[in-house]
């Protein structure tokens, strides 16, 4: 029984164009010219119950929106989800006390205060028994290094101090469903690190469903076995990582290690020269091609050294959006 | 409890800012010194010598005003409806979605925690401006006033702060209400009575303004306590007044439905 269902779920919003210039801001008073954005365009979806999911795709994709319609934030056009079994629109509070939705660089925490203030109010939002609370607290506290910020307003704490406030914030009650929503947005890498950290470590222990949206590949693939990626509102992959090299990445890249510093000057008629620098040098070639070219350098030159990599994933899905986007206009 | 946890937190938010109305307090007596004079120059420059108009005498006025001092320390809501719908623009108010809480109620209660802490300060001044002033006043009213008083009181508060909701939960619908509630401020400070008595409104003035409920802002209360307005005339305007406070919280609590409806989560 997957634990989200999402079958053909749409949402548009009405947005007001607005001119620039006196007389367009004057006509404004009168006439409002809006437009309509499809934000999410019709996507199908089961997430089943301890999966760790990722989605990506570029700014504008739909990915927040998503997470938006699935925590009850927004109410979609057509289409319909369901979570744990709940309509998440409805917003019951019985739904409500079983997930969270942390969003980076947005607080939900109270500003002026500590975080345990804040802590001791979701304590009674969420009904949380005290000895539970306290227990759950101390302990996310000690494995995010945090216990001695506790008392300090959270205006003073830093970006990445704040985000593991919110962490805790939201993890208090045990929700079954977490959606995060770029976690590790603006944060420095070790930072980054540590929030990936603690996230594996955390779905791993209690088997939470996790759905997170991210644009930093890193986060993906220290977490994630499942990508999901969504371009201008739809789904156009979902599946493993290994998945998207072998569905998208249509390229191989080679490097080299000539020996007797013997650089041959002719490298470009294999493929496209992407670094030359004796004694190394890298040529991306068509993945149909690999053999065939291996064969041709090895027995022509003196190698010392070679190997065959993908490309950066990063390279490849920016392609895969890029194209996409091409697509769609 | 959790109310009682909404009061305690909002207290202590409250607090964090001390500075903030320790001055502040004794400031807000200011505009109506001038007013007093304003009155006393009348009083002195009336032909026929000093004689009540609208039935208040130069020592009613001063009273009246002190006393809309009091009724608004229960009424007013700084920044309510703006709040609201600086929430609804910037997308804080998702928190109230994503929670188990109802926004309604936990804004209600950190409103009240607010006024207390406010004006448990503020007492001491208070009572000292009243204390100099009392002679104007003639005496306490009898226990059945009282009890009309502050039910007045009472009632004006949450008067007040669903009036105040309604206008910013407008914010769902146009994101920008600035100047509606600037409007709203300056038609309230004319109509609720804070400027001079309802009472000395020209002819048929003062029955159209006792049927909107801004009257119940600033002069009922103080109009009551004054015994200006008595016998079935009170019942009346108790009446009306929980009226109105039914009415605004049924408009707010509609608003606030149909708004997150149309919510289009602008601000991220």
């Amino acid at each position: 029984m997957p634990i989200v269902e999402i079958a053909k779920l749409s949402k548009s919003y009405r947005v007001f164009q607005k001119k620039e210039g006196l007389g367009a801001s004057i006509r404004g008073l009168f006439h409002r010219d809006f437009k309509t954005i499809e934000a999410v365009r019709g996507i199908d979806l089961t997430v089943e119950s301890g999966e760790f999911v990722a989605f990506l795709g570029p700014n504008g994709a739909g990915k927040t929106t998503t997470l938006k319609l699935l925590t009850g934030v927004l109410t979609p056009t057509s289409g319909a989800a369901s979570v744990m079994g709940y309509v998440p629109w409805k917003r019951e509070n019985a739904y409500r006390r079983r997930f969270a939705l942390v969003m980076g660089q947005k607080n939900q925490l109270w500003w002026d205060l500590p975080a345990a203030e804040s802590f001791r109010l979701h304590q009674h939002i969420y009904r949380i028994e005290p000895q539970q609370f306290q227990k759950t607290r101390d302990g996310l506290a000690e494995v995010l290094d945090v216990q001695h910020l506790l008392g300090r307003p959270v205006r003073e704490l830093s970006l990445g101090e704040r985000m593991k406030m919110e962490l805790i914030a939201a993890l208090l009650h045990r929700p079954e469903v977490l959606f995060l929503d770029e976690p590790t947005i603006g944060l420095d890498v070790v930072a980054q690190h540590n929030i990936q950290t603690f996230l594996k470590q955390y779905q791993q222990e209690r088997k939470v469903t996790i759905l997170l949206t991210s644009h930093y590949m890193k986060d993906v693939m220290a977490l994630c076995r499942r990508v999901v990626i969504i371009a201008q509102g739809r789904i156009i992959y979902d599946g493993s990582l290994e998945g998207i090299l072998d569905q998208f990445g249509g390229q191989k890249v080679i490097s080299l290690l000539v020996a007797d510093g013997k650089m041959p000057d002719d490298l470009s008629r294999y493929g496209e020269l992407l670094l030359i620098e004796p004694p190394r040098a890298k040529l991306r070639i068509e993945r149909s091609k690999v053999t065939e070219v291996l064969s041709a350098i090895l027995s022509r030159y003196a190698i010392e050294d070679i190997s065959v990599e993908d490309p950066p994933l990063e390279e490849i899905i920016a392609k895969v959006f890029k194209d996409n986007k091409e697509e769609g206009e | 409890m959790l109310y009682f946890t909404i009061l305690r937190i909002s207290i202590a938010e409250r607090l964090a800012y001390r500075v903030d109305f320790a001055l502040g307090t004794l400031m807000r007596f200011l505009p109506i010194v001038t007013q007093i004079f304003l009155w006393d120059a009348i009083f002195r420059g009336m032909t026929s010598g000093p004689g009540p108009i609208a039935g208040y005498n130069y020592h009613d006025l001063i009273a009246y005003y002190l006393l809309t001092m009091v009724s608004r320390a229960f009424s007013s809501m700084p920044g309510l409806a703006s709040s609201i719908a600086r929430d609804i623009r910037d997308g804080t108010i998702k928190k109230y979605l994503l929670q188990p809480v109802d926004m309604l109620s936990f804004v209600l209660m950190s409103r009240l925690a607010h006024k207390l802490v406010y004006y448990g300060v503020a007492t001491g001044p208070f009572a000292l401006v009243f204390w100099i002033c009392r002679g104007y006043f003639s005496g306490w009213p009898d226990a059945w006033t009282m009890l009309a008083f502050i039910a007045s009181l009472l009632m004006s508060f949450l008067l007040g702060f669903f009036l105040e909701a309604t206008l910013g939960m407008i914010g769902f619908w146009f994101l920008e209400v600035s100047s509606l509630l600037f409007v709203y401020m300056l038609v309230s400070f004319f109509f609720s009575g804070q400027m001079f008595p309802l009472d000395m409104m020209p002819s048929y003035w003062p029955t159209v303004l006792k049927l909107i409920p801004l009257q119940y802002m600033a002069y009922f209360p103080a109009a009551v306590f004054l015994q200006k307005v008595t016998g079935p005339q009170l019942a009346w305007g108790l009446a009306a007044e929980a009226f109105w406070v039914v009415f605004f919280y049924l408009s707010a609590r509609t608003m606030f439905h149909y708004g997150v409806r149309r919510y289009s989560a602008y601000g991220g």
